[in-house]
């Protein structure tokens, strides 16, 4: 195991050791216990679950109050925990996860049983589908009314078995804290994701038998991780790759999430490899660069797409090859050898079969292949073509008088007047695909999207879990679009009343616009349901809540107006409202050839 | 509609000539060849706890693995069951499927077992028993016994591979069937040859193209 992949953060294993002198009750020899004015001994399952949390380093957790998860909630009321109210359960699992993805360690989240729970479900399986480090604690109606359809029972460990990478029923007072430990442990080791402690109150509530301490945070001895690849596939694919003419490289979510940027990105520019990046993967290569052909698949740009279809080896590593990136697979990068890297062994060959299977931590696999490759490949030719395809497929858009504002210029706008550290969330649609497209990701962590689950309203509870985690000079940006917004604008209240310095970005077209550039090109242009006779006025609706609202309609007003709402300390909102006829591309149809993306409508 | 770009349109760009077949194999002949399903034994050995089965059968549901049979039981270890699956998918489906079985938490080891591994599956064959005479003398030719009689039925059990249960069946047919119930198959793989152990996961060897010894 790499340390990196160590959920427990030095800092806070140390103080463990402190133990008292007090030697005379009795207890688990294997733990201490903490008798200090913090760490009072533990007499109750909830504050052994409260326990964990902190001996596993949680500094935050988001969530809503209710019935079942009431005795954890009172025992949180002492703790080393700062805990965050969101208005809807579902606002907290997103904070939860886009907290995970900033800091790098499982965000927290708490609901109560029954409704609390299954509002949970949609932040967990967008967490699943991302492999992002969650771990949600849920209360439960008391173990002998299981079963018995009480007051707010779900099953929730039933519920959440498919979308969850592992969940437990907690039995036992003694042993809760323990479950909330291997949970901590399992959402941030090998290939992360989220996990789930279902806590019946009766456990929570219960009395321990000692005051033992939770046990550190370690995974179940039937979890094993593979940190390095196979030397003898190392040494082949180093091979291909400096025989290579045609290499490019593919960085998808699990460099970012394996601390492996570093060491992506020496071995690419060591060996003048253009990449490129899944969106999970943006910000793993610095998209300012000469060899950055920045993000294929559906809406990626023309040149990633070109890159990836005609290169003769693909260095994919940290990616699960989704349909959104490969298109049909039949078409996907059909000359290439395929090395690909990952920590997950049952995503090798998964959808796109691997010549060079390795499995391994990214980051040291990186390392095996930097050792194992001497000479770079012979590839000048590929990189001029590549430039080529760069100008050939450029991104620029036009600007017309006549024609409304263009939402690109809006993110363009943005990511200018922000550093390069800025943290950019979005909702689902058009605007998180301009999102994508127009701003130039630099740094890991800073890009939190819904990317496999595609869930829309999850910009707003992001930015809020990404603020906490984030430094104070990171500005937090959230895309969000006048649909996807909507869903979970409540989040609002929490970011007023924590004070919360965000900027939303609504790029309002009052559609729902992606399904509307559907209908347009698959569906005769027939606007089923996509297509608002009104809209609310977002900037006198953040004012209501008591945020900070601003309008833009033109051109002369972006500049401005965005410097006063970064500027504001605190939540603000601004309503962007854009060309309603605006329509993502390059695109690729659903099952398409990547090579063959339309650049206008007509070409779909 | 507005915002599309500029660039060489489709027809003008170059293609590729290679090819990938629907399970992302890059089109080759000779790999092709061996994309047809064939039946296999998988065993995976598993905490023995509440939810491991259904784990295990909502993994094969959700992912649209093909399975014919699944049963689990105790083992030697008090803590341990050992769950058989009979499955049928093309070799890539096969590695996907202990692949995803590895990655279930409570799932100690996974291996697939030889075609001549011991295989054995019990069915309870319940008929009319109009010719008592004949019931037992079905029986008796398939290693079956009697063990339930009425006046109107009797109840045989038959152990064995698929294949032999399948013939008894049908050789029972003639007294008309009331019931079957079928276990579906347990298997263990042969000497000294490991089924799925918990010290160490055995080595993934390709099933041997040997007579599969399913009818012994």
């Amino acid at each position: 195991m790499s340390e990196r992949a160590s959920p427990v953060p030095p800092t806070k294993t140390e103080s463990t050791t402190e133990q008292s002198a007090d030697t005379t009750l009795e207890e688990d020899e294997s733990h201490e216990i903490r008798e200090t004015p913090e760490h009072k001994p533990i007499t109750t399952g909830a504050q052994g679950v409260v326990r964990a949390l902190e001996n596993a380093g949680a500094e935050y957790a988001f969530g809503v109050q209710g019935g079942a998860i009431m005795p954890v909630y009172d025992a949180l009321y002492d703790a080393d925990i700062q805990h965050v109210t969101m208005a809807h359960e579902q606002g907290a699992s997103h904070a939860a996860d886009a907290y995970g993805i900033v800091a790098g360690e499982p965000g927290v989240c708490l609901a109560t049983s029954g409704p609390g729970a299954t509002n949970l479900v949609t932040g967990i399986a967008d967490a699943d589908m991302d492999s992002d480090p969650m771990i949600a604690l849920t209360g439960q109606v008391p173990t002998e009314m299981v079963g018995n359809d009480a007051f707010q029972e779900t099953d929730t460990t039933g519920v959440t078995k498919p979308i969850t990478k592992a969940n437990t029923f907690a039995s036992d007072p003694n042993t809760v804290g323990d479950d909330v430990s291997e949970a901590f442990a399992l959402a941030n080791t090998g290939r992360p994701g989220p996990t789930l402690v279902d806590l019946p109150k009766d456990v929570t509530l219960g009395n321990t038998s000692s005051a033992r301490e939770p046990a550190e945070p370690t995974t179940p001895d039937t979890y094993d991780i593979q940190e390095y690849a196979d030397d003898e596939i190392v040494q082949q694919a180093a091979r291909r790759i400096e025989t290579s003419s045609r290499p490019t490289m593919l960085l998808g979510g699990g460099v970012i999430k394996g601390d492996a940027t570093a060491e992506a990105r020496a071995f690419a520019i060591e060996h003048e490899i253009p990449v490129v990046t899944t969106m999970p993967g943006l910000g793993a290569f610095p998209e300012d660069h000469e060899l950055a052909m920045e993000m294929a698949g559906m809406h990626g740009t023309g040149y990633a797409n070109m890159a990836i279809t005609h290169c003769d080896t693909l260095i994919a590593v940290g990616t699960r090859f989704d349909d959104r990136l490969t298109g049909g697979v039949e078409t996907f990068a059909p000359d290439a050898e395929v090395i690909h890297v990952d920590i997950d062994p049952a995503e090798i060959s998964k959808n796109v079969h691997a010549e060079y299977p390795l499995v391994g931590d990214a980051a040291t696999v990186l390392e095996q292949l930097t050792d194992a490759v001497h000479t770079s490949p012979k590839a000048t030719k590929w990189r001029a073509q590549c430039q080529q395809w760069k100008s050939a497929y450029s991104m620029a858009y036009k600007t017309p008088d006549d024609e409304p504002l263009k939402p690109e210029f809006v993110v363009e706008a943005l990511d200018e007047a922000t550093s390069d550290r800025a943290i950019v969330t979005t909702g689902v649609g058009q605007h998180q695909m301009w999102a994508c497209q127009y701003w130039t990701y630099t740094e890991p962590r800073t890009w939190i999207s819904s990317h496999g689950l595609g869930t829309m309203g999850y910009g707003l509870p992001a930015a809020i879990g990404a603020r906490l985690a984030a430094d104070d000079d990171q500005e937090i940006v959230a895309f969000e679009g006048d649909g996807s917004f909507l869903m979970t604008i409540q989040e609002l209240a929490v970011a007023v009343r924590e004070n919360l310095d965000i900027t939303v970005v609504v790029l309002n077209n009052e559609y729902i616009g992606m399904v509307r550039q559907w209908q347009d090109a698959f569906f005769d242009g027939r606007h089923s349901a996509s297509e608002y006779n009104w809209c609310p006025e977002f900037d006198t609706l953040a004012e209501a809540f008591g945020a900070k609202g601003f309008r833009i309609d033109d051109y002369d007003e972006v500049a401005d107006t965005v410097e006063a709402a970064l500027d504001y300390d605190g939540p603000s909102v601004i309503d962007a409202h854009i060309d309603p006829q605006a329509n993502v591309y390059p695109m690729v149809p659903s099952g398409g050839d990547n090579g063959q993306f339309a650049l206008t409508e007509d070409q779909l | 509609m507005t915002g599309g770009l500029e660039g060489p349109p489709p027809s003008e760009r170059p293609t590729p000539e290679g090819r990938r077949n629907e399970l992302g194999i890059r089109v080759d002949p000779a790999v092709e060849a061996a994309q047809t399903p064939r039946r296999t034994v998988i065993s995976a050995l598993v905490e023995h706890e509440p939810g491991v089965l259904s784990d295990v059968s909502g993994l094969f549901s959700r992912r649209q693995f093909n399975i014919e049979s699944l049963t689990v039981g105790p083992t030697e270890s008090d803590d341990r069951a050992r769950i058989t699956l009979v499955v049928e998918e093309p070799d890539p489906g096969i590695e996907q499927i202990k692949k995803q079985l590895r990655k279930l938490i409570p799932v100690i080891a996974v291996r697939e077992l030889e075609p001549n591994a011991m295989r054995r599956e019990l069915a309870l064959v319940k008929v009319n028993s109009t010719r008592p005479d004949q019931v037992a003398a079905v029986a008796d030719m398939y290693g079956g016994k009697t063990v339930d009689a009425s006046p109107e039925t009797a109840t045989v059990e038959i152990t064995g591979a698929r294949q032999k249960i399948d013939a008894a069946i049908e050789a029972f047919s003639q007294f008309g069937i009331r019931e079957i119930s079928r276990t579906g198959t347990t298997a263990l793989a042969r000497g000294t040859d490991d089924t799925a152990t918990a010290d160490a996961q055995p080595a993934d060897q390709p099933a041997r193209n040997t007579v599969p010894a399913d009818d012994d």
